[in-house]
């Protein structure tokens, strides 16, 4: 499996997020802009740069919404989902 | 499943220096990774809940017996994702392993448990605790799912990639736990060395760790295992748009309805016990004080409390279920945005649907909540919550004073309908006091909420029935304690001053005193003396209301039946006692006063100081008291 920290070079373009993604779609993780200690948590729980992510079950209205991650279902408010980047062209895709 | 011919002999060292001290060892690992199963099949009966020494977090320890009559302590930690010290969890299972934890000994030995069917990312852990160089056997747990699943693995390439002992368990099922016990008895003394261990990643860098774990799963030939097929398709129902609310409601109806009605027959039956033990230790008995106060005082008064025994314990089976199984995560995923609009995050759900069973728990688990301010909110709305504590004066209340009629086309019944009521009253308070306190005083920025759902899983019923025997015990140790002291020294004081040598009439007893003495203070609530006693001394615990009310009734009773008032004769005394209004009024008081001496030294030493206790006790008990006066005013005048 690539693990890689990916810092992308693409300014400007702009970019996906995790709420971009509808149920049943899959992209790729690039960068997640939150606070450190946030950021390495939802790292430790999956999130890490490079690996492909997939939209799931949400609750009612579709906040919080299950992400599957690296073999496990984290399940994330849009206020948090939004600050994780997905890669550019990486999704979403339909899996 | 995979070849479990694995050759490296996985051993403990030998006792080094401390004489006669046994070994200790710590289990760890992520949540959700089975380690409490792991723990429970290791120690069976022989464990105990115990706090760490200085922190509040609670952690089981326990003997595993070994053959030959050895025997090895061992301490489930709380789960973590790393050993970085930054949540309380996280700060003591790092100080545990370094040694440094307070009255306890460095571990000799680890059981690192992770999750065999998400090994990528649960052996990110097994880096920074292979670090820590203490003897580790690494337990890859579910084993069963991951075979189910069509995954699998190469124990002993992996074992030489980490450089350490592997064994693949079940502890659902209890399979592959020689290894275990091999590793805890130390058979040989002969500490291995493996050379081939992977150079460990630099613990900060997560993306790097997660590469090394990568590359150690292929290097021991790790297959995952197909996605859960039944999670998926049960979570297509739990968190559907329509059915999945849908069904929370129809799970939380069905909990008060279990609780509340089905407990009902179980109580009789122990209430029935108790009074028959009762008439029976008092047809031994000579006439007298001695008679009085074992029957009047300790037997009513302790027996009427252990009457709710089998309902508390219910309800701790129902958490239980909904816990183990998996359920609770989606419960969570929906009430997360009920949650959001009160201004608490979705980490505090866990901790007070906890309080439903017991506040003090519920605020030791507020120790998963990294904002300072969320969690201090989290505690003062925790006693709030409809507690196991509060079933007893509820039951007796509602029975004295609502029918058991059946509404809503026969589905809910009406004394289960009033206990909705009154869960709806404390959940609303508890909503109302977050919601001033954290736009006011507790104002914070916003911690995000992640919250990770475990797979499906039947609950076993060995952590049901620990869990259950865990319960039993506090309360019966409760029971035997606090509630005994308080029955005889109530009975002391209703008994005194002796008029001629025997006892006076309750209303002249100094009990009596006291209750007149503070019965203009809640007239205004419809209560009249007797209430008024029952009042104080439930303010050590909310259930000795109860037995009090037993005590005096039953020594009242003494002219006419010289014997045990049932729960039946408790629930006609009161309903002589209160009216409609005071019913009312009694009931909304206990809704939100705080009365429990536990939860009040629990929250002192929480929050490190009487500042939030005293603010907590005078806010709850002042709003008790003004919401009782209001309803029975508003009863008395307008019925």
């Amino acid at each position: 499996m690539d693990v890689k920290y990916h810092i992308s070079e693409s300014v400007g373009v702009p970019k996906m997020n995790l709420t971009d993604l509808k149920q049943g779609e899959t992209g790729v993780l690039d960068s997640i802009k939150l606070p450190t200690d946030d950021a390495r948590r939802l790292m430790e729980l999956g999130f890490v740069p490079g690996l492909s992510v997939t939209s799931a079950h949400s609750a009612p209205g579709g906040d919080p919404r299950v992400f599957r991650v690296d073999g496990s279902e984290i399940a994330l408010r849009r206020e948090t989902a939004r600050q994780i980047q997905l890669r550019p062209g990486s999704g979403p895709k339909h899996k | 499943m995979a070849e479990c011919h694995d050759s490296s002999t996985a051993t403990l060292p030998p006792l080094s220096g401390a004489e006669g001290r046994s070994h200790v060892v710590a289990i760890i690992g992520p949540p959700n990774a089975g380690k409490s199963t792991l723990f429970n099949r290791l120690t069976g009966l022989h464990q105990k809940v115990a706090n760490f020494p200085g922190v509040t977090v609670e952690h089981h320890m326990g003997k595993v017996k070994l053959e030959g009559g050895r025997e090895v302590f061992a301490i489930d930690l709380p789960g973590v994702y790393s050993l970085l010290p930054r949540t309380e969890d996280e700060r003591v299972t790092h100080d545990v392993l370094m040694g440094t934890m307070k009255g306890l000994p460095r571990p000799d030995a680890v059981l690192l448990v992770l999750d065999s069917t998400n090994l990528s990312r649960h052996l990110m852990l097994a880096a920074p605790v292979l670090a820590v160089g203490l003897p580790t056997l690494v337990i890859l747990n579910m084993a069963d799912d991951l075979e189910k699943r069509g995954g699998g693995l190469d124990v002993a390439a992996l074992s030489a990639q980490l450089g350490a002992p592997v064994a693949l368990v079940s502890a659902y099922r209890g399979d592959g736990f020689e290894k275990v016990h091999q590793f805890l008895a130390g058979a040989t003394n002969t500490p291995e060395r493996v050379a081939a261990r992977m150079q460990l990643p630099v613990l900060q860098d997560i993306p790097h760790c997660r590469q090394w774990a990568a590359d150690v799963g292929a290097g021991g030939k790790y297959r995952a295992p197909a996605p859960p097929i039944w999670t998926r398709r049960l979570d297509d129902v739990f968190l559907h748009p329509v059915l999945g609310p849908l069904i929370f409601v129809v799970v939380v109806i069905a909990v008060f309805q279990l609780i509340f009605t089905w407990a009902t027959p179980l109580m009789d039956g122990v209430a029935a016990m108790i009074e028959a033990s009762g008439h029976w230790v008092g047809g031994m008995l000579p006439e007298g004080l001695w008679k009085s106060l074992l029957i009047d005082g300790v037997w009513s008064g302790v027996g009427s409390v252990l009457v709710f025994l089998p309902q508390i314990l219910l309800l701790f089976l129902v958490i239980g279920i909904l816990e183990d199984s998996g359920y609770l995560a989606r419960a969570a995923v929906i009430a997360d945005r009920t949650m959001a609009r009160v201004g608490l995050q979705g980490k505090s759900f866990i901790p007070l649907l906890s309080a439903y069973a017991c506040a003090v728990p519920a605020i030791m688990a507020t120790r998963t909540i990294e904002n300072k301010r969320d969690r201090i909110a989290t505690i003062l709305i925790a006693p709030f919550m409809t507690c196991s504590a509060r079933i007893a004066p509820y039951t007796l209340i509602i029975a004295a004073f609502i029918p058991n009629n059946r509404i809503i086309g026969g589905f809910l019944g009406a004394r289960a309908a009033a206990f909705l009521g009154l869960y709806a009253l404390g959940f609303l308070a508890a909503v109302l006091t977050a919601r001033v306190l954290k736009s006011t005083v507790l104002k914070s920025g916003k911690t995000p909420f992640i919250l990770e759902m475990p797979p499906y899983r039947w609950p076993t019923l060995q952590s049901l029935g620990l869990r259950l025997l865990d319960r039993a015990k506090v309360f019966l140790h409760r029971a035997g304690t606090v509630i005994l002291s308080v029955a005889v020294i109530l009975w002391i004081l209703a008994s005194l001053p002796l008029e001629n040598g025997k006892q006076p009439p309750i209303a002249d007893s100094f009990v009596g005193q006291i209750g007149h003495l503070v019965e203009p203070v809640i007239r205004p609530l419809g209560f009249n003396w007797k209430i008024g006693i029952g009042l104080i001394t439930s303010l050590a615990a909310r259930e000795v209301i109860v037995g009090t009310l037993g005590t005096i009734y039953g020594i009242e009773g003494n002219e006419e039946n010289a014997g045990l008032q049932n729960n039946l004769g408790l629930q006609k005394a009161l309903h002589q006692d209160l009216t409609p209004g005071g019913a009312v009024a009694l009931l909304i008081f206990f809704a939100f006063a705080m009365q429990c001496f536990s939860t009040i030294a629990v929250v002192r030493r929480e929050t490190g100081g009487w500042r939030w206790p005293i603010i907590q006790f005078s806010y709850m008990t002042g709003m008790a008291y003004v919401c009782a006066l209001i309803a029975n005013q508003a009863i008395t005048r307008w019925y």
